[in-house]
């Protein structure tokens, strides 16, 4: 039976930009709906970040195990490890399940509303959801599309049997005998550096002439370097072309123009994500659109007044933080607080082997923009923790500008470097300079002592290189 | 003699930089106060800046085409008296800002970036004087980086966003303060909660309150009851109807004064208003011009001319505006029709009309006349043809031939159906109540 609801505010998409919109609006006392189609925790709990995380630890894990076996290089023997993927997939599920469950309690806890079903914009402040019990129109005075993205289909690999996406990557029963991976961005390398370490021989096939095309050449060289300690062959400036005649290869043309073919039990396209702009009604509505996103001003408003988007449907980085953080300012406009987009940084990690970091400015895209620049790096090599847990590949990178030292990016590679995205965040967030992070003491050991030593070694006197 | 310098004001909302397109005074000239000084164009519109005194102009600061940030100086008069600059002033700024190119210098190798100076200085953050000075041996580069270039407030890098901790901007947010109007003391010119404490006690603060949290809450009223009434009446009159709307000045000085007369002797008679003489003058001017009282059914192309003249009176209650009907007016007396109108004002204030006393009206009176207004353009009560308002009673001077004479003056603002009703007779109508009412005697003397 048809229903009618009304409500204040009304999130479309129940991700982590969308979700976290929805509780702090619900602590703030605005009457709110949610309406999510599928899990809630969007792609990034169900298929995206959360999982291959849990993925990734596994295969670290395993990799490990397989080390002490093969070397017993520290001094652990142990027999050879045996790997059942589908028994990480069931624990990885578990994890999942954990959180997502949790989301829903946080919405309750908020008195949010989560009406489950497909979303149809009427017109701007009205959408139909259908639901299992039928049509279910809603009417708000707000609404925030967060609709998200999904993975770029290539229309000559399109998706299904044994070429698969990120999404199905994850749900393995089997590490593939060969993965050919389309796509050295971080999605591509992260999956194709576990897979390598379950044991599969993967090969990675890039458009580009690099990998990590984001990032710069200084920071995924030891990635490179790993990549090839771990087998993965990497094609650069090779196009796929589609699947080979036996099909179980993939064919491509390689940097020199060759066709070359791989052996391919799986092929993992991961050219990238693009926004989900279509199947939602958006042509009842009208936005103004950004090349593919929709476009937002500083309070993510789109063109139309009362209508907001946060998160992958609405810009880069394409980032579940920056989703939050987003959903989380849209609540407290809705709310009828002053806000605005003022952030400086938001960091980006790559959970490749090593992890990547960069939050704020290279130093190449600092003189791009015009600034004059002082930077220095601080190498792992150097750092006691490091070389204690045979870890001494990458470096911290400080780019600060000259004449103030304002910090205008800290960068790094490195075994679990991921954490140190915290104290480059902040430090960029509080208009932190040199002699900030030179001030402040960094405990020892630990890796982030590299964050301080590069910073001294910026301002000319490093310590201890 | 002082130093006089104008910043470059807010030209407007969301606007943290301008591009400078004209100067329009040379530097040597003098300027009278209010001159227009230079035009800058923001994305939005062309804006000119007047200069706000009388002076000399000694220093002209962006070239045309470059991009300045608001809050930066744009040029120094030489005044008389004290000016708005602290002495030496000037000078530093001017040597800072000599030596800023010559930082520049070496980065830029020839002279083909000249050609987009603004694009050049937007991104580029002078570096301190003090740092462009050394040969960096790397020993000293820590010693002579300066601790708090900022302590001058010195207007940011156009373009660059004011730094300051989420916490500060947050804190500015909320108070409706612009950080980048805001000097900051730390390092590399961060703005510190101590900063903002003093920008508001400075009163910083007090001119950008407009600033606050806009209110983004919309409610939703049902239309109901007499509201809807009302609008679906207005929407038929002003549609279907072809308002011709005529005003003239009426002067009520004589009435003003017979009124007062009458009022002084009303003895336990209700106050006499404007309106009852307004009626009865009405009822004259209809009696020569039946057209006027009528009723048209448009639907079916009929003119109901009525011999009585039944007035509705438009009344403003707490709910909304009904209009009340008295009853044949030629056939009152001025008192009959003030008590009349007194009984059925409050009747419609406290709801207690019944139905005959809120229909069959044959022409309206609208009178804001206590709110003041000088003319109104009055809406129809279909199916009447004509409406006339009251505007506010006003001591005007007037001419009589020798001098201006102070005269109490009234405006009458009527609206006619130009279906039925043509200028011609509108007017004539109009002029008739006039030449009544200006003569008050006349109102009430049988032909």
């Amino acid at each position: 039976m048809a229903k009618d609801i009304a409500c204040k505010l009304l999130v479309v998409g129940a991700g982590p930009g969308g979700y976290v919109c929805a509780i702090r609006a619900g602590q703030l006392g605005v009457d709110t709906i949610i309406v999510e189609a599928e899990a809630l925790g969007g792609t990034c709990l169900n298929v995206g970040c959360i999982p291959s995380k849990a993925l990734i630890h596994v295969a670290d894990e395993f990799e490990r195990a397989m080390n002490s076996a093969d070397k017993a290089a520290i001094g652990v023997s142990a027999s050879k490890p045996k790997i059942d993927l589908a028994k990480t997939v069931e624990w990885k599920n578990g994890i999942v399940g954990r959180l997502t469950g949790g989301v829903g309690a946080l919405l309750k806890k908020a008195k949010v509303r989560v009406v489950e079903g497909w979303a149809t914009f009427i017109d701007g402040k009205t959408i139909e959801v259908e639901t299992k019990d039928g049509p279910t129109t809603i009417r708000a005075e707000n609404v925030v599309i967060a609709t998200g993205s999904t993975p770029v289909e290539l229309p000559f690999l399109k998706f299904g049997g044994d070429v698969i996406s990120s999404t199905e990557a994850l749900d393995l029963d089997a590490p593939p005998k060969n993965l050919v991976v389309v796509g050295a961005g971080y999605i591509g390398l992260e999956l194709g550096i576990a897979f390598a370490k379950f044991g599969s021989k993967v090969a990675v096939v890039e458009a580009l002439d690099r990998i990590l095309p984001g990032y710069d050449a200084e920071l995924t060289r030891p990635v490179t370097k790993r990549l090839k300690a771990l087998g993965v062959a990497v094609h650069l400036g090779a196009k796929a072309k589609g699947p080979g005649k036996d099909g179980k290869s993939l064919e491509i043309e390689n940097g020199d123009g060759e066709t070359e073919t791989l052996p391919a039990d799986k092929i993992l396209v991961a050219v990238g994500r693009k926004p989900l702009t279509e199947g939602w009604g958006r042509e009842n509505l009208v936005l103004d659109m950004d090349g593919p996103f929709i476009k937002i001003d500083d309070r993510c408003q789109t063109s139309m007044n009362g209508v907001y988007a946060i998160g992958d449907v609405a810009g880069e980085p394409m980032l579940a933080h920056r989703a939050m953080a987003q959903g989380e300012m849209v609540a407290e406009i809705i709310a009828g607080r002053n806000r605005r987009w003022d952030r400086r940084a938001v960091p980006a990690v790559c959970f490749t082997d090593p992890e990547v970091v960069a939050v704020g400015l290279a130093p190449e895209e600092a003189k791009a923009e015009g600034h004059e620049v002082e930077s220095a790096l601080f190498p792992f090599s150097a750092n006691g923790r490091a070389m204690a847990t045979e870890a001494e590949e990458g470096f911290v990178r400080v780019t600060a500008r000259a004449g103030d030292g304002l910090i205008l990016g800290a960068h790094a590679v490195g075994k679990g470097v991921a954490e140190l995205s915290a104290a480059f965040a902040l430090a960029l967030e509080m208009g932190a300079t040199l002699e900030d992070i030179a001030g402040t003491i960094h405990a020892h050991p630990t890796q982030s002592e590299a964050f301080h030593e590069a910073s001294l070694r910026t301002l000319g006197h490093a310590l201890h290189i | 003699m002082g130093v006089y310098v104008i910043k470059l004001p807010d030209v407007g909302e969301g606007v943290a930089e301008a591009e400078l397109v004209e100067w329009l005074v040379e530097e040597g000239k003098n300027v009278r106060e209010d001159e227009v000084l230079a035009s800058v164009m923001t994305d939005k519109a062309t804006v000119e800046i007047p200069s706000p005194v009388e002076g000399k102009v000694v220093w002209r600061g962006p070239k045309v085409g470059e991009v300045v940030a608001v809050g930066s100086p744009i040029i120094r008069l030489e005044v008389d008296g004290e000016g708005n600059e602290a002495p030496g002033a000037a000078v530093e700024a001017a040597t800072r800002e000599k030596e800023a190119p010559l930082a520049d210098k070496p980065s830029e190798g020839d002279n083909e970036d000249k050609a987009e100076p603004a694009k050049k200085i937007e991104k580029k953050p002078a570096p301190a004087p003090a740092r462009s000075a050394e040969a960096k041996p790397s020993a000293a580069k820590a010693a002579a980086r300066p601790s708090a270039p900022a302590k001058t407030g010195l207007p940011r890098p156009p373009g660059e966003k004011p730094l300051a901790a989420p916490a500060v901007r947050k804190r500015a947010l909320d108070l409706g303060i612009d950080l980048r109007r805001v000097p900051g003391s730390g390092p590399a010119g961060r703005i510190t909660h101590e900063d903002l404490d003093a920008f508001i006690e400075s009163g910083g603060g007090a001119i950008l309150r407009a600033a606050r949290a806009p209110d983004m809450s919309v409610k939703e009223i049902k239309v109901v009851g007499l509201r809807r009434k009302i609008a679906e009446r207005m929407a038929v009159a002003k549609s279907r109807i072809p308002h011709i709307t005529y005003v003239d000045e009426v002067d009520v000085t004589a009435l003003e004064e017979l009124r007062g007369k009458l009022n002084a002797e009303r003895g336990d008679r209700p106050k006499l208003t404007l309106l009852p003489f307004l009626m009865r003058a009405m009822a004259r001017a209809i009696a020569e011009q039946p057209e006027i009282n009528a009723r048209y059914d448009d639907d079916e192309g009929v003119i109901y001319q009525y011999g009585g003249m039944h007035m509705g009176v438009a009344t403003q209650t707490d709910n909304g505006l009904v209009v009340p009907v008295v009853r044949h007016v030629e056939a009152l007396g001025l008192w009959d029709c003030a008590a009349e109108l007194a009984r059925l004002a409050e009747a419609a204030r406290a709801g207690s009309c019944t139905r005959e006393e809120l229909t069959g009206s044959t022409i309206t009176i609208t009178s804001l006349g206590a709110l003041g207004g000088v003319v109104t353009t009055p809406v129809i009560n279909h199916p009447e043809v004509a409406i006339v308002g009251v505007n506010k009673i006003r001591v005007l001077p007037q001419w009589d031939g020798n001098g201006f004479v102070p005269r109490k003056m009234m405006n009458l603002s009527s609206s006619f159906d130009h279906r039925i009703i043509d200028g011609w007779n509108a007017a004539v109508f109009v002029q008739r109540i006039k030449g009544l009412l200006e003569n008050p005697a006349m109102i009430f003397i049988e032909d």
